[in-house]
Order: structure tokens, then sequence, then C-alpha cells
């Protein structure tokens, strides 16, 4: 074959794969467009009839009655999956760090196996676990059980693993020419990981608390079967709490006319907040490329 | 200062060498990279240390200070002394070995940090340096490696805004803060253009007699441009082996070994 047809045939292959992606991509695009294009306009009905101030300003929630106020409910969801977080984050990045710079090979290895098994778990069984193992002895410490501190303690599990191998991962990155750089300087590990490693892997460590945040936020079953589910403002960790999307779980096989709708506006506003965090992690990760780029 | 390398009549005095290497040889897991290379080095000299790709020229370099340690499964036999003291004894303490004997890396690597923390930064790690002293020890050094005048307006910026050379020569103004004696250098200029190299190699020549240097070069003309001794090595049966040393205008000009002639001539690698 001459080289000019070979070369032809690159390109013709080129174009293939550009074009197939393209189409893979906007597909992808397309889906999630149409999934929140569908919830807002399942959710239109009661945001016209009931309109936006009542979900804050209503007496409680009773959708039955037609009162319909998520306030409770909105700082169930953010409760416990911020809770979840400020467990989860400290264990994960501590962890990750301890493998990827202390820990002897074995170790590490065995532990990073046993976050990827965590990570596979069916919530439902964390949920189980919680149920029979976790409430009870918050039962004893503090009746009812059943609580935010329930959904707390499950949820720091849950994306335990999320926060720790994605810190690894980004850890990972750092290139090996700064610690090379850092043993040659014989500069101390603590100063090598403060001022070099963790600015470096910065931006990933955020993903990594933002995408176990997302997470949290969305959980469903777990945090059902542990919270109680009960509308209202906790006074203590131990009060039980409703989420988000427990709410949805919970209402959904009854709710008709403008109680489904509100259902939806459940799932507007959990996807609101996701999108806020996706939003501050592109934020937070351009600073980071400013910084880079010198002070 | 007595500077040894303008002695180089082979009738003087035998000045002994500031690292003494003796029988050294150093295996990856069951791959024997190097094995059997005893060499002197001497004070304020520098010893050039040439050969074909994979001869194992970088390992050796790493055993100088240890480096060799952070390789998981690399195994070091033999006996280095440096002044005196066994470098490969395991009671060594590596950090003090390191802060003696520096080493720059063939791509620069310095850190994501400013300028002025690149080199701020083992300064502060190394004893409690008063604030006027820091500036004072980093502008000297900055004059050392010629670039003070290219940056001093600028030493708040990125380290990684500079160019290829200038990044190399704060490496290398990186390692002299702390004052080390040695300096280990792997291919310093490799990585540079004709001209950013011909700027490190200069950098090079004026560090000396201040500090002993072991360069790694595959620059042969670099090599008899700045070498006081050099170190030939080879691979034979896949290990690789030191085949010749001795001054550089010995190596150059009557080489012993005839591999090191060919090489010389360009005949081979
Ligand atoms: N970390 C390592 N693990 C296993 N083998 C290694 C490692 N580093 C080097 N080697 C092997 O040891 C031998 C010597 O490598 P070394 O890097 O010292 O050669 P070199 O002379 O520096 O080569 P170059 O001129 O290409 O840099 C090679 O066969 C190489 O494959
Ligand atoms: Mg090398």
């Amino acid at each position: 074959m001459s080289s000019l047809a070979s070369l032809r045939q690159a390109k013709r292959n080129d174009w293939c794969l550009i074009n197939s992606l393209r189409i893979l991509a906007s597909v992808t695009a397309l889906v999630g467009v149409l999934i929140t294009v569908f919830v807002l306009k399942e959710a239109l009905p009661a945001l016209q009839s009931i309109g936006m101030l009542r979900f804050f300003g209503d007496d409680a929630w009773y959708p039955l009655e037609g009162q319909f106020n998520l306030v409770p409910i909105l700082l169930g969801t953010v409760l416990t999956a911020l809770g979840g977080v400020a467990i989860a984050t400290p264990l994960g990045l501590l962890s990750a760090l301890f493998c990827q710079f202390y820990a002897p090979n074995i170790l590490a290895s065995s532990y990073q196996r046993l976050l990827e098994l965590l990570a596979g778990i069916p919530s439902v069984v964390y949920g189980f676990w919680g149920l029979v193992v976790l409430v009870p002895k918050i039962n004893q410490l503090h009746p009812p059980g059943q609580s935010l501190l329930a959904g707390i303690l499950i949820l720091s599990l849950m994306i335990l693993p999320t926060v720790a191998l994605l810190s690894t991962a980004s850890l990972g990155d750092v290139p090996k020419a700064y610690l090379q750089g850092a043993d040659a300087l014989s500069l101390s590990r603590w100063t090598t990981l403060t001022r070099l490693v963790i600015p470096t892997a910065r931006s990933g460590l955020i993903t990594a608390i933002i995408l176990a945040t997302g997470r949290a936020l969305g959980e469903t079953m777990a945090v059902l079967m542990v919270c109680g589910n009960v509308v209202q403002i906790p006074n203590s960790v131990f009060d039980p709490v409703r989420s988000l999307a427990a709410n949805i779980a919970l209402e959904m096989a009854y709710a008709t006319t403008d109680h489904r709708s509100v259902l939806f506006i459940s799932g507007l506003v959990l996807l609101a907040l996701v999108g806020l965090l996706v939003m501050m992690a592109s934020v937070l990760g351009s600073e980071e490329r400013e910084k880079t780029r010198g002070i | 200062m007595l500077s040894y390398h303008t002695n180089t009549d082979p009738d003087s005095v035998e000045v002994s060498p500031l690292i003494d290497v003796q029988q050294l040889r150093l295996r990856y897991g069951s791959h024997m990279a190097f094995e059997q290379v005893s060499l002197p080095i001497y004070a304020g000299q520098i010893t050039a240390i040439v050969g074909p790709s994979g001869c194992g020229k970088s390992s050796f370099l790493s055993c100088l200070n240890r480096m060799s340690d952070l390789v998981p499964d690399c195994h070091v036999d033999g006996q280095i002394h440096l002044a005196g003291t066994d470098i490969l004894h395991p009671n060594t303490d590596t950090l003090l070995l390191r802060r003696r004997v520096g080493m720059i890396f063939q791509r620069p690597n310095p850190f994501p940090l400013s300028i002025w923390e690149n080199l701020a930064l083992p300064l502060r790690e190394h004893g409690n340096i008063k604030r006027n002293r820091l500036a004072e020890t980093i502008e000297t050094v900055l004059r050392d490696v010629g670039l003070w005048s290219e940056v001093k307006d600028r030493l708040r910026q990125s380290a990684l805004t500079l160019s290829g050379g200038q990044q190399q020569r704060l490496c290398i103004a990186r390692a002299l803060v702390l004052q080390p004696e040695i300096l280990l250098l792997d291919e310093p200029c490799s990585a540079l253009d004709p001209i950013a190299s011909g700027i490190v190699e200069d950098l090079i020549v004026r560090l000396r007699p201040r500090y002993t240097q072991v360069v790694i070069t595959h620059n042969l003309a670099q090599a008899s441009r700045i070498a006081d001794q050099v170190g030939m090595f080879w691979v034979q049966n896949s290990v690789g082996r030191l085949i010749e040393f001795g001054t550089a205008q010995q190596i150059f000009a009557s080489p012993n070994h005839e591999l090191t002639a060919a090489y010389i001539s360009g005949g081979k690698g």
C-alpha cells in the first residue's frame, strides 16, 4: 500500500473515531438535560399553583392537607450529609496520606482492597446493618435510636471509601520528581506533605470531598432505614429526621396531583444542591489553576 | 584553598580521595545493574561518568547519597567512604548525608512554589535561619548560579514560569543553599536546548573547585571540556562495569581499553 493511501486510511479512521466520540458525548449530555427538563416540567404545576414561597413558609409538611413546608426536610438532608462528610473527610484523607506515604506496602494494598469492597456494598445492606446494630446502640444511649446521628454515622461509613479512594488517587498523581527533589534535599515528611504534596493534590482532594457530599445528599435507602423519617427540625442529634430523597421514596406510592408535583420539587431541590456543589468544585478548581500559573 | 584539579601531573604526590568507592555493586531484585565498581572522587574536581544508556550510571550516582534506599527492592553492596565515614553503613544518617551530598536531576524539578520559596523551604527546614540572613543567602546562591539578574524582580512568581535552563539553575541553587560539599548531577543538560545547556555547563565549571562534582553526561565533548577525571561504564554480559577510570587527558588522549577508544572515537554507542 502506498504511503498516501495509508495516510488517507488513517485520516478516515480518525474521522470515524472523532465523530463516534462526539455522538456518545452528546447522548450523555442530552440524557442529563432531558432528566432536568422532565423534573422541571413535572414540578411546574406545583410551582404555579402553590408558589415557591409556601415551601418555605407553610406551617408544616402535611401534603394531603395542602401544607408543604420543605424546610425541615431540606435541613434534615443537609445536616445528615454534612455530618457524614465531616466525619468521613478527615478519616479518608488521613488514611490516604498514611497509605501513600507511611504504611508498608502490604498494609496499604490490603486497606485499599477493603475500601474497594466497602464501596461495592449496596446501600440497603448498610441500612440494614444500621437498623439492627447501630440504631439499638444509639437507642440505649438516648431513645428512640432512629435519628440524625444514625444517619450521619451510616453516611460517613458509606462515603468513606469514596473520599479515601479518590484522595489516594490524587495523591498518587503528585509528580514523583517533587518527591525525589524533596528527598534529595532531606526535607522532612511533614514539610513534603504539607508544602508540596497536599497543595499539588488540592483540587483532586476537593473533588473527592465534593463527590462524596453529592453521594451523601442523594443517598436514599440507608438514610430512610435509620433516620426515623419524622418531618421536624431536630433539636439534637438523637432526634429523627427525614431527607429529601427519603421523602420522595416514602410518598411517591400514594402521591397524586399537587402532592406528586411537590415531590418532584424535592427532586429539583436535590438537583440544585448537587449543581451548587459542582459549581463550587469548578470555581475552586479554576482558582487552583490560577495559582499554579504563578503569583 | 588548595585546589587539586590544577594538579594533573601524574608524578605528583597521591592525594587521598574525598570519596572512595570500593567494590560497589547494585541490584534491582535479581537484576544486577552494575558490579565491581571501584573509583576515587577527588575533592574540588569534576568527575564525569560516561557510558552508553542502561549501563548503571544513574544507579551508581544514587548510591553516593543513598537515594538508592528509596527504590524498593534495590540492594547495594560494597563500601563508599566519604572522608572516612562509611556512607553505606546502616547507621549512617541519610538526612545529614544528603545535606552534604546534593543532587540535581536530569529533568529540572523545581517545586510548584515561588522562586523564593523553592530556596527558602530547604533553608528553613535545616536550622532556624533569621529573616535577613534568609534573603542574603538566597541572593548569594542566585548570584552563584547566575540567575539573580534574571529573576530578582520576580522572586514571588511561580518557579514553573521559568524556562527549562533557568529551572535547572534554580535546582542547582536549591541544592547549594544547604552548603553541600558534593554535588551529584545526573545528565543536568540533556533536557535543555544547546544555549541553556552551555550556560549550565559554564556554571558547573564555575562551581569548581568550591564543590566536588560528579557529573553524568552523554555528551563526550562536554565531558572532555569540563572533567578532571572520567569514569567509563560499559555493559558486559548485561551487567554494568567500570571499564576505565583516569584523568580526562589520559582517557581522551590515550585510552587503555579498546571499548573506551571506540566509544570516544564515535565508533560505538
Ligand atoms: N528502579 C529500577 N528498578 C529496576 N531496574 C532498574 C531501576 N532503575 C534502573 N534499572 C535498571 O538498571 C540498569 C541501569 O539503569 P540506570 O538508570 O542506572 O542506567 P543509566 O546508565 O543511567 O542509563 P541512562 O543513560 O539511559 O540514564 C538498567 O538495566 C535499568 O533497566
Ligand atoms: Mg540515567
